[in-house]
């Protein structure tokens, strides 16, 4: 996968790029995209594979000027535009899946297909998401994977709290980052989607992990009855990180759509 | 030196296994801890030490905002500075303050700060925090990275609301009023003084050398933490040209006890100093800083972990390493002047807001070391700083004629005169 720049109206964009065949923008959940991202890898076997970073992710510019669900969704749409798609395959992972339902609700007519991986936007009295803006780093594991000591692993791979460069670095890009995603996930992820998933014309696949406790699979059925025709495929074995968990499960379900 | 008694007005029943049983006592903190009947007495009696504070000679009293919080029992400051308004007078009320991105709109801010100004007859200080994260984002829902843009569109509506005589139209983006035009009006013009609470946002410094607000730490950290604090700021001061450097610019939170001797300050006031420190601010770390509440530019001054509460917490500390660290200055009269003088030369600040009653300290020790503070330590540093003595910015300016509240006549006197 290469890192690429490309200038939308509000900001500038740094995107992944790789991979041969059919057009497919992902659009990453709040934790961003690993470097060398192994889902990513996946993917760009079978798709040519679009990954742009929500500004303020990565060492992409920050964009003061987003700051509601509106803003997220043309500016993504920006982001598709600029990268001269047209009707790519659409995905989104978490939050990346707020952004993608929300675009393809509002512009129906350009999006054939859509997967939606344990997306974030709506929220069940009965099934409240756990606040993970107030987790510390360490409590996260639980709720994001099914093999917990593997995510543990992964998360904590070379943190150092005690040095203050190491958590200067931290929490400069946990502002970054999580900063801009609770603009439209902080202090409930939900914007009114429910309202507007009844535009999308697009095929839909819902996939979601079984294991997941950040966002119980009970949200998937909630999805796939709101919008028209959808299908939902749960993975077993996986957390809400099923792209780390169960790439080749996940990359199978999104050949689904051809 | 303007020294203000303030009362943060902490739960005094949380029980002995309050850390180990509960997680936090911010946001979280259970419910059935509080207990509505004892808070009547414990509301009163805070209350009344306020009060008997400002009988003593100290410039101000003083109240602040928190939310969902067991050491400060206190989410309506305005409420208990009414209170003070009717049963104090010629003490400043320093309402420390409101977090005015939380009001909606924030014109009530405007307008009961007006009403609280003109009741006391032009005492209030008023405060404009932007509020802990826990406060504002955990409790009150602000989104993170937006809160402090809400709060300076607050702020400027505030302004606008105070200063401009007709009524006007105010297109934020938080905030669209098409009818600004608040009643009443502050009696202190153009506005009343103004001091903002922070902790160590180089915006919120610029912020208050660019409009002349006194910037106040309000830390439990003591003096000798909060000294690097602070000298950012005056460096900060002396980068942007600020045409003075006058101490009143600052302020500084510390908590002080007095007794005869030192010893006699350890014995009384151990026990509620650690219910303070051990108990009271035992905050669950995951509602500490939201990530978008700080801004890069503040984090990048690598400021946070250099001011933050020790890596530990504060449970382990005694009352020896309080003392010795500065979070408490305690003892005899002199050994509090000595310190407070340290304090107040090595922080340059002009006003100190003296957090005299702690934790669960009953109200006879906390009148006790009031009053040995008021009449054996404060009038000894009132001294310093003569060269800025007469540098009003900062303070409230009360009216010279103020009314005596409760001089109604006798009612058959009224009778008398209504019919004269």
């Amino acid at each position: 996968m290469e890192l690429k720049t490309i200038q939308t109206p509000r900001v500038p964009v740094r995107y992944y790029e790789g991979g041969k065949g059919k057009p497919l923008v992902y659009l990453h959940g709040a934790g961003g995209i690993l470097p060398a991202d192994p889902f990513l890898a996946k993917l760009a076997q079978k798709f040519h594979v679009y990954a742009p970073l929500l500004p303020g992710y990565g060492d992409s510019q920050e964009c003061g000027a987003m700051r509601d669900m509106l803003d997220f969704t043309l500016h993504t749409l920006d982001v598709v535009e600029a990268l001269g798609l047209k009707d790519p395959i659409l995905t989104g992972h978490s939050m990346g899946g707020m952004i993608a339902a929300e675009m393809a609700a509002i512009a129906h007519n350009d999006f054939a297909k859509l997967v939606l991986v344990c997306p974030a936007g709506l929220w069940l009295e009965k099934h409240p998401i756990p606040d993970l803006f107030a987790m510390l780093p360490y409590e996260m594991p639980p709720y994001l994977f099914h093999d917990v000591e593997m995510g543990t692993k992964l998360m904590t791979a070379g943190v150092a709290l005690n040095d203050p460069e190491w958590l200067k670095g931290f929490l400069v890009m946990n502002a970054r980052q999580m900063g801009m995603a609770g603009k439209i996930l902080f202090p409930i992820p939900e914007r009114g989607l429910s309202e507007r998933l009844y535009r999308i014309k697009a095929k839909t696949h819902i996939v979601w992990g079984a294991s997941d406790k950040l966002i119980p699979p009970v949200y998937g059925e909630a999805f796939r009855q709101a919008i028209k025709g959808a299908q939902l495929t749960i993975i077993p074995k996986a957390g809400h990180m099923v792209t780390l968990e169960q790439p080749d499960e996940l990359v199978t379900a999104l050949g689904y759509l051809g | 030196m303007k020294f203000t008694w303030f009362n943060l007005m902490p739960w005094p029943h949380l029980p002995d296994d309050f850390r180990e049983k509960h997680r936090s006592v911010w946001v979280d903190i259970d419910s059935r801890l509080f207990d509505a009947e004892k808070s009547h007495e414990v509301y009163n009696t805070y209350m009344d030490l306020l009060e008997y504070a400002g009988t003593l000679g100290f410039d101000g009293i003083g109240v602040n905002e928190h939310h969902q919080n067991g050491y400060g029992i206190m989410p309506s400051p305005n409420i208990i500075a009414a209170g003070l308004a009717r049963r104090t007078k010629d003490v400043g009320l320093v309402v420390l303050g409101n977090s005015i991105a939380l009001y909606n709109p924030p014109v009530r801010v405007a307008e009961e700060f007006a009403m609280l100004d003109c009741i006391s007859g032009g005492r209030l200080v008023a405060g404009f925090p932007v509020g802990t994260s826990m406060d504002t984002n955990y409790c009150y829902g602000q989104i993170p990275a937006l809160t402090r843009e809400k709060y300076l569109e607050a702020h400027d509506l505030i302004m606008q609301a105070w200063h401009n005589p007709d009524p006007f139209a105010f297109n934020g983006r938080y905030n669209k009023l098409r009818h600004v035009n608040i009643w009443p009006r502050p009696i202190q013009k153009p506005n009343p003084p103004i001091h903002i609470p922070g902790g160590g946002s180089v915006e919120t410094y610029d912020f208050c050398i660019d409009n002349t607000y006194s910037y106040s730490y309000l830390s439990f950290s003591g003096y000798i933490r909060g000294k690097a604090l602070m000298q950012g700021y005056w460096d900060r001061v002396a980068q942007r040209n600020a045409p003075d450097t006058s101490p009143y610019r600052a302020g500084f939170a510390q908590t002080i006890c007095v007794a005869d001797t030192d010893e006699e300050a350890e014995r009384l006031y151990s026990e509620h100093v650690l219910y303070f420190y051990n108990r009271c601010l035992h905050v669950y770390a995951g509602f500490a800083d939201a990530p978008g509440y700080r801004t890069i530019k503040t984090i990048q001054t690598g400021a946070l972990s250099q001011y933050a509460p020790p890596i530990d917490g504060y449970a382990h500390l005694t009352w020896k390493d309080l003392i010795d660290g500065g979070h408490v200055i305690a003892g005899s009269p002199e050994t509090v002047r000595q310190r407070m003088e340290e304090l107040i030369k090595g922080l340059r600040v002009g006003n100190i807001f003296c957090l005299m009653h702690v934790g669960n300290m009953p109200k006879e020790k906390a009148m006790y070391s009031t009053q040995l503070f008021a009449e054996k330590v404060m009038p000894k540093l009132r001294h310093l700083y003569p060269e800025f003595a007469d540098d009003g910015r900062f303070w409230c300016k009360p009216m010279q004629a103020q009314v005596k509240p409760g001089s109604l006549p006798r009612a058959d006197d009224a009778a008398r005169l209504a019919r004269a």
